[in-house]
């Protein structure tokens, strides 16, 4: 469940980012649990803030951000670190895999981070993973010796590895083909209904819209500061 | 905490080059300063060692270095010659046991040490296979020269002529090897040692052939009187000491003019030495007594300076090293940014994040100094090897 109140982001924080000024507000935003929705909206409108917004990578002015029970608004960066890799999992457009490392320690990666677990127990939950994806047998490969489709499809794997409650994906179809887009768009929602992720995806196909249990505009969720929806 | 220094390790083992081109950067960087340093102090050591085990040397006026290198290490350029009879005379004065020392020729490029048995007993050095020299013409051979040319008791060696155009000496003499020495450490390894008078044999000062005084021998005189018999060129001298010939070997001249590299004096006490370099001092004979360590000493004070010099050329060089490779990482960190911000999204905290690029930092220097260590035992091992060719040459 994701339940976001009277947020406010504003141009500050942005800066520290190296963004562009931008700002931001939100009354009320709400995604069940277990839900799969999709956020639209034109580039530049805040998805991704939004995003990481409930990641907790980026911090708001005020307000609060309710993720499964959790006030994360209140969290410091230690603790914001911890709640991400226990309870969300991400999907980046551009895949961002770890060319240093093999398939399946790019899958693994989360586990690289906490260390919690047996390793065994942890490479054969990667093994299972990629083995949903028909990409057991290149789990020894490196990225950039798939496509990328294939690495997209890594890249979900790594995100599920932990078994996220949440499950954000920034337009992870950005870059495929409609054959791709549709599996890649299909291997979100499975994952999210095998382990009940709730799932937030950002994306500007309208091919894909009829398959999310909610579709999310941002144009009419978040406006900016003085109270203009966000452009 | 061990996820971190896997990544950084795995990131190390995929960018080969890169890691290669640091770590031989910063291994050299440190193995130069170090080896430098050792190789100096070892060698110091080392001559230091044997010059302080030898009290004092007797030798014709001249470079003190190139009689105490001689003399000790057998060096290839000889001193001034010094005369038999300064050995003698210095005998005859009982203050010091002496032994005498004539390193000027070669075979199969190691010294031809001719000497005494004293010097076996002062330096002692222990028969390995084989027998004591006996004979005029058997020679006992160190334990690198018999490695080296798979040499054992039985073999034979022959001396090298110095020169091709000295007619009237220093014909090659073929010696039978009686024994081999056990390995020191020390320049005796590189040496072959044979009686002194078999080095005067070498030098010409001796020879054996046939009796012209025995009959059947008309064939090879030109000319006979009372008092002297001429040979003419089909007389053949010796090229081989045996026990069939060797009573017909014979020295012409003086032995008292015969020639020695130098001699080590062995005093059984202070008062002795001090009487004895008393003796020599300010000597208007052509002969001066040398205390080895004190001359090495000073040696050893000059090469110190030039090292300390080159140290600090060193140092100066590993500091614009550091500088570079500082760059190299900052430059890298630059370039990782990305994926450093992607772990961060996952969920790694900044600790973890800093603990990888320390991780990298630390397996790179590492591995350096293990290498660098390696390489400074390696030449060390090498170097005193090395050392003792470079003395012995």
């Amino acid at each position: 469940m994701i339940d976001i109140g009277n947020l406010m982001f504003n141009y500050r924080t942005v800066r520290e980012h190296g963004n562009s000024a931008f700002g931001m507000r939100i009354d009320r935003l709400t995604v069940p649990a277990g839900a799969s929705a999709a956020l639209v909206g034109p580039s530049g409108s805040g998805k991704t803030t939004l995003l990481s917004l409930i990641a907790g990578t980026l911090r708001p002015s005020s307000g609060s951000i309710n993720v499964n029970h959790q006030i994360i608004t209140g969290f410091n960066d230690r603790a914001l670190g911890d709640f991400r890799i226990h309870n969300v999992g991400q999907v980046f457009q551009t895949f961002e895999l770890l060319n240093y490392l093999t398939v399946i320690e790019n899958v693994m990666l989360p586990w690289y981070i906490t260390g919690e677990g047996h390793k065994k127990e942890i490479r054969k939950r990667a093994i299972d993973l990629l083995s949903n994806v028909s990409l057991d047998s290149k789990a020894l490969s490196r990225p950039d010796e798939l496509s990328q489709g294939e690495q997209q499809r890594v890249a979900v794997c790594r995100a599920m590895l932990n078994h996220p409650s949440i499950l954000l994906a920034d337009e992870p179809t950005g870059n495929l083909d409609q054959q791709n887009k549709q599996n890649v768009v299909d291997l979100l929602q499975e994952q999210a209904r095998t382990y009940d992720s709730t799932l937030l995806m950002v994306t500007h196909d309208e091919s894909l819209l009829a398959q999310f249990d909610l579709v999310l505009d941002i144009r009419s969720i978040a406006t900016s500061p003085d109270s203009k929806p966000v452009q | 905490m061990s996820g971190a220094l896997y990544l950084g390790w795995r990131y190390l083992a995929h960018h080969r080059l890169k890691s290669s081109i640091l770590v031989a950067s910063i291994t050299l960087m440190l193995f130069l300063p170090a080896a430098t340093r050792l190789l100096v102090e070892d060698s110091a050591a080392a001559l230091t060692a044997r010059a302080d085990y030898t009290p004092l040397i007797l030798g014709a006026s001249g470079s003190e270095l190139e009689l105490v290198l001689n003399t000790l290490y057998f060096h290839a350029e000889p001193p001034p010659a010094l005369r038999n009879i300064a050995f003698e005379d210095a005998r005859a004065t009982r203050l010091a046991k002496f032994i005498p020392v004539n390193a000027r020729f070669h075979a199969h490029g190691a010294p031809i040490v001719g000497t005494s048995l004293d010097y076996f007993d002062f330096r002692e050095l222990r028969i390995a296979s084989g027998r004591q020299m006996g004979l005029l013409g058997e020679c006992v051979i160190g334990a690198n020269v018999a490695a080296r040319g798979k040499l054992g008791p039985g073999d034979f060696l022959i001396s090298s002529p110095e020169t091709v155009f000295d007619i009237a000496g220093v014909y090659p003499l073929k010696m039978t090897i009686a024994g081999v020495l056990n390995v020191t450490g020390t320049a005796d390894d590189e040496a072959i040692f044979v009686d002194v008078r078999t080095s005067w044999i070498i030098q010409g000062l001796g020879h054996g052939h046939t009796d012209l005084a025995k009959p059947g021998t008309s064939s090879s005189i030109l000319n006979r009187r009372e008092d002297m018999i001429t040979a003419n060129a089909a007389l053949t001298q010796y090229a081989e000491i045996t026990p069939e010939n060797v009573a017909e070997f014979h020295f012409h001249g003086s032995s008292e003019t015969f020639p020695l590299t130098g001699v080590i004096a062995i005093p059984p006490d202070q008062k002795n030495s001090a009487l004895l370099r008393g003796r020599y001092q300010g000597n208007d004979a052509g002969l001066q007594l040398i205390v080895p360590g004190a001359v090495l000493t000073d040696l050893l004070d000059t090469v110190f300076a030039v090292q300390n010099y080159i140290i600090l050329g060193l140092v100066i060089l590993s500091l614009a090293t550091i500088a570079v490779i500082t760059l190299v990482f900052l430059l890298s960190h630059q370039l990782r940014r990305g994926e450093f911000h992607t772990l961060s999204r996952i969920g790694a905290s900044r600790g973890y994040v800093s603990l990888l690029i320390a991780s990298e930092v630390g397996f790179v220097f590492l591995l350096s100094a293990g290498l660098a260590a390696g390489l400074t035992l390696i030449t060390r091992h090498y170097a005193m090897q090395l050392l003792q060719s470079f003395l012995t040459l």
